[in-house]
């Protein structure tokens, strides 16, 4: 008899807090300076210097620690992780041990609300610069524009049952940290990381196996994929007989396989103490509910609000929601009267395609709520067809126009009027006379060409309705 | 195993983690060093500290010092890189240690 496997997963996000300086100094937290050129004494490590805690960085780990419904520690100390690696000028980095800014938190899946992930803590961290190896035969260049990057570390239990999971817990970790606009989550630029620690076990077995750490997996699709991998060779490996290693393994995207990076016998001896240039942060109770209090709306919250006040699915709403820009258009355009359905179907379907295809987001992509609406309005007064709105759409985005400016410029207006269409039909039927004989013996095809040409004749601007009824009416 | 042994392994332990080379009389010396402060860290423990609050800072009464998040002139990478062993353009060139 086989025995089955299961995997069992835990995740560690690394998210880049969008300050303007660095967490211990004044130094620009800027993307793509020149190389060494936001650094200081201070996240050089000269002797001397001293670091203190940016107050933004600070708040900003306190509202992701009540977003995550965390427990958030009254007194907050920081600690030295010591390792001797040149992406850190120090040899030590400024994080938190036994005490992180917050704990035991949770994050409820959309897909089943039944599953919360546990969070098993979240805390504050400066970020190591950056090295490359590959650019000089003896020497590995170093930028420390990074060192001192403010870092939030979020860790789950190791609670996540799937691939699947994994990944529908980092689109909502990261939707919460859009709606408290915490970070920018770019994983491009590596403002959000994502580590995991898996292992499998038999099925109905309560003891954790041996696990596999993963890294370096630049996108959710590659944790996913990273993942599913990782457990069909761990599976494989105990099938066949064999024992996991610990490990620390890299996702290698080219070749859709992982491969060791460094075994755990040697894993590192940090040494944490308490870091002594910093001196502890207390968290008055009166200040955290004020900071709850101001904490904005949502996801789960806009999911219920919306299922509740609009006539969409569960599955329309999810989607809208994980994306606070795209759910404040959805929202603005509907508070300018137009139907929530279209709105959300334009959204998810012309739209989204329109962005995935041009790369490009919903506040740089040029189209105003007020834009939609009107659009929306345009299509129901049947001034325009749906295929004509579908360009319309395009070019308002692009030229800032409006679509009822673009109707009228482009003379797009639609022809409704049954007069105008019925003299057209009468030239298609006159200059058509095989088409018409075909469809007068049961040839339904014919039809579809006769519309066809009336609306080539119309320049695609008779409304296909009503070209339809006429026509059938007509030849009758 | 006696203490000095022990002593010892703790020390090679922690001067290889520091990329460090001790020769054997160094690596003696750190150890009869490190059995010194383990012996006073022992003199600590005896005293009574029921009553203490525990505390990760000699300083005491100083708490809570922010900075706003405020950026600031950092130095030139003329200036960052004067004391580079080695500048390699806008970086520090580190011996090659690809993990």
């Amino acid at each position: 008899m086989t025995v089955a496997y299961e995997p069992v997963i835990g995740l560690e996000v690394h998210v880049q807090l969008a300050t303007d300086s660095k967490i211990f100094c004044s130094c620009s937290t800027k993307f793509g300076l020149t190389p060494n050129s936001a650094v200081c004494p201070v996240c050089l490590g000269f002797p001397g210097s001293l670091p203190v805690l940016n107050r933004k960085a600070f708040q900003c780990a306190l509202k992701v620690a009540l977003g995550l419904n965390c427990r958030v520690q009254e007194i907050v100390k920081f600690d030295r992780k010591n390792y001797y690696y040149p992406d850190l000028p120090k040899n030590y980095q400024i994080s938190q041990y036994d005490k992180p800014i917050a704990y035991d938190g949770s994050v409820r899946l959309m897909s089943d609300p039944s599953r919360v992930i546990a969070v098993r803590r979240v805390h504050l961290e400066e970020d190591a610069g950056k090295l490359m190896h590959d650019q000089d035969k003896t020497y590995s260049l170093v930028d420390y524009n990074r060192a001192g990057t403010p870092l939030l570390e979020i860790v789950t239990e190791p609670v996540i049952r799937s691939p699947d999971e994994a990944y529908e817990y980092l689109a909502i970790l990261k939707s919460i940290l859009l709606y408290l606009e915490v970070s920018d989550c770019n994983m491009e630029e590596g403002s959000l990381r994502c580590d995991a620690n898996i292992s499998v076990r038999a099925c109905g077995e309560t003891k954790l196996g041996v696990k596999a750490e993963l890294k370096n997996m630049n996108s959710f699709k590659a944790v996913k994929a990273g993942l599913a991998y990782e457990i069909k060779r761990q599976t494989d490996l105990l099938e066949s007989g064999g024992k996991v290693s610990q490990e620390t393994r890299l996702w290698d995207a080219d070749s859709a396989s992982t491969r060791t990076m460094r075994s755990k016998e040697e894993a590192h001896d940090y040494r944490y103490f308490p870091e002594p240039d910093l001196v502890p942060f207390h968290v008055p109770r009166e200040y955290l509910e004020s900071v709850r209090k101001d904490l904005p709306e949502l996801p789960a919250a806009r999911k219920d609000r919306l299922l509740a006040s609009t006539d969409l699915s569960e599955r329309e709403v999810s989607v809208l929601i994980m994306e606070k820009k795209i759910a404040d258009f959805f929202e603005a355009a509907v508070r300018l009267g137009a139907p929530a359905k279209a709105v959300s179907n334009w959204l998810l379907g012309d739209i989204m395609a329109d962005l995935n295809g041009k790369g490009l987001t919903i506040d740089n992509y040029g189209l105003t709520p007020f834009m939609l609406a009107e659009l929306i309005g345009l299509i129901s007064s049947g001034t325009i067809s749906g295929r004509m709105a579908k360009e319309i759409l395009k070019e308002a985005a692009q030229t800032k126009l409006t679509p009822k400016e673009l109707v009228e410029k482009k003379g797009l207006r639609q022809i409704s009027d049954q007069g105008e269409i019925v003299s057209i039909i009468d030239t298609v039927i006159a200059g058509n006379e095989k088409s018409v004989t075909d469809y007068r013996n049961g040839k339904t095809n014919a039809l579809m060409f006769l519309v066809g040409q009336v609306m080539k004749h119309s320049k695609g601007k008779a409304n296909p309705d009503i070209v339809n009824r006429l026509l059938r009416d007509r030849l009758g | 195993m006696t203490n000095e042994k022990l002593n010892e392994q703790v020390v090679r332990g922690v001067a290889k983690l520091s990329r460090l080379n001790l020769s054997d009389d160094e690596l003696r010396m750190f150890a009869g060093q490190l059995a010194d402060i383990i012996r006073y860290i022992d003199d600590l423990n005896r005293l009574d500290t029921a009553q203490t609050e525990p505390t990760s800072h000699a300083v005491s009464g100083i708490k809570d010092v922010f900075r706003e998040d405020t950026v600031k002139p950092s130095l030139s990478p003329d200036e960052a890189l004067t004391n580079a062993p080695k500048r390699i353009g806008d970086f520090f060139g580190v011996p090659k240690i690809i993990e």
